[in-house]
């Protein structure tokens, strides 16, 4: 398989010591054995997630993401960008969508960036694209099979995909009420996918987790209520927000609903890594609060 | 009342879809909404908006200025997205309701002690101060927003979850000191002011 190389936007989850950190330890691994090349974008900024228009407004937002872009375009040229956070994904791709459609914003973004002697060119040259597309599209199912050395068998996995990676953008091909991808990566590597899990793409509250938690909680435990229901013994998602709020809160959840909620939440890349013979802390399993303990056995087989 | 907020007033009199369209974040969308009510049902926080979308669309052509921008309504939207992709007539909901709330926000007329527009503010000063997210900083800052013994209150109540990303090495226990943003945080916050100045400016908002 020739190397393939992207322009990658970690953002701030993935940094080291903090909420997505594992996340990143097991894309890492994921990328070594498929042979794929992260060309960090130099001195990335946060892209204003989900919460930042309240008090960052219109202009400074697409700014923060532009200033990215121009940055991508200046050190990675011809590469496509690349996240593994949806938020980061979302927030980018929008800028560069409102931009190419609008002179006027893309004038007052130009000027801005010029303070900072950069400058920004879209017009589509640099797509924006999330993991899960290169994954899908780039390596293809056949692809992601051919590094594998263990099998997920026995494993039965909720797909939890969630709301930003699968809109308002989605994957192309895939449809925002049903979205099968990570059901079939799931499949590609041996595990048992539920491909009907009911809260597939349920809204777990996003960063309203932080201000709004009893109507946040309200829903993550229906989302693990669903999994439980259709006999999952762990829940996969490709984001770290929700990925973070289906795993944390469930002490609190327990202690609320008086159910007894301990199911492991795990990241895509974390069962490719394991399904690609990678250990328990190449797999960044050992970031999981939740610990998946079946997991953790192949791994160490 | 704000001075920007009676400027606008006097500016726009009984004109509020005409205020909307001019000044919110893809506000020009608001008079194609045919209200069918996809939208309402299909928010994830939908029972604990006073007004859904449907209605704040509806409002906003009668005129009902007031009962809009004051609303907590706008601010339990998750950005999960679902009634933009759901919507028939395509309008960018999630984008209009987030262009309400900072518009509400920015003339000093929302809900001053919503508990998002509160977090909101915090995260945004957070992450423009370095140029990347202090988690740490961050969950203290909203803990401790209400002061010193509520904060130790929420503290106390959130410390099984802090304990736990301690341990998986998912939280960094020294951020407050080591935090590493952006190379050059200065030259981020001339872009982010210059950034500010010019969309106040084209919105006729006087800083």
């Amino acid at each position: 398989m020739a190397k393939k190389e992207y322009s990658f936007y970690p953002g701030c989850s993935s940094e080291r010591k903090a909420s997505a950190s594992n996340y990143m330890v097991s894309v890492d691994a994921m990328c070594e054995k498929l042979d794929i090349k992260l060309n960090e974008i130099p001195d990335w900024n946060c892209c204003g997630a989900s919460i930042g228009y309240a008090e960052g407004g219109e202009l400074p937002r697409h700014v923060m993401n532009a200033r990215n872009i121009a940055l991508s375009e200046q050190n990675n040229p011809d590469q496509d960008i690349v996240a593994t956070c949806a938020a980061c994904w979302l927030g980018a791709k929008e800028t560069a969508d409102r931009l190419d459609a609008s002179e006027q914003l893309l004038a007052d973004t130009k000027e801005v960036l010029k303070e900072a002697g950069l400058d920004i060119h879209l017009k589509n040259e640099t797509p924006i694209r999330h993991m899960v597309e290169v994954l899908i599209e780039d390596i293809g199912y056949e692809g992601l099979k051919e590094p594998m050395v263990k099998s997920l068998e026995g494993i039965k996995f909720a797909g939890y995909v969630g709301c930003q990676t699968n809109r308002p953008f989605g994957i192309d091909g895939e449809s925002f009420e049903n979205p099968m991808y990570l059901d079939k990566m799931v499949e590609t590597v041996g595990g048992e996918a539920i491909t009907d899990y009911d809260k597939k793409v349920t809204c777990c509250g996003g960063a309203l987790a932080f201000s709004e938690p009893e109507k946040s909680q309200k829903q993550i435990k229906d989302i693990i209520e669903a999994a439980y229901d259709q006999g999952a013994d762990m829940i996969v998602t490709p984001c770290p927000v929700c990925q973070m709020n289906v795993e944390v809160y469930q002490d609190q959840i327990n202690k609320h609903y008086g159910t007894k909620f301990h199911i492991p939440v795990t990241y895509y890349s974390q069962l490719l890594t394991v399904a690609y013979c990678g250990n328990a802390k190449e797999a960044g399993l050992d970031g999981n609060i939740i610990r998946a303990k079946q997991l953790e056995e192949i791994a160490a087989k | 009342m704000s001075d920007v907020n009676t400027a606008m007033v006097q500016k726009y009199r009984n004109d509020f879809l005409k205020e909307v369209e001019e000044n919110v974040e893809e506000g020009h969308w608001v008079k194609m909404c045919m209200q069918c009510g996809v939208c309402s049902g299909s928010c994830p926080f939908g029972p604990d908006w006073d007004h859904p979308p449907q209605e704040i669309f509806m409002m906003i052509r009668a005129g009902k200025r007031d009962e809009v921008l004051t609303t907590e309504s706008m601010w339990m939207c998750t950005s999960c997205y679902n009634c933009i992709v759901r919507c028939p007539r395509e309008l960018p909901i999630t984008h209009i309701m987030h262009g309400l709330a900072n518009y509400a926000h920015r003339l000093g007329i929302a809900p001053k002690m919503n508990p998002t527009r509160r977090f909101a503010k915090i995260f945004w000063n957070n992450i423009a101060k370095t140029g990347r997210v202090n988690e740490l900083a961050l969950s203290l800052k909203l803990y401790f927003m209400d002061g010193f013994m509520s904060g130790v209150k929420n503290a106390l109540a959130m410390a099984s979850v802090g304990i736990g990303m301690l341990k998986t090495k998912r939280l960094n226990p020294f951020a407050l000191i080591s935090h590493k943003g952006v190379k050059n945080p200065k030259e981020l916050h001339v872009l982010l002011k210059k950034a500010r100045e010019i969309e106040d400016r084209r919105k006729g908002i006087a800083s």
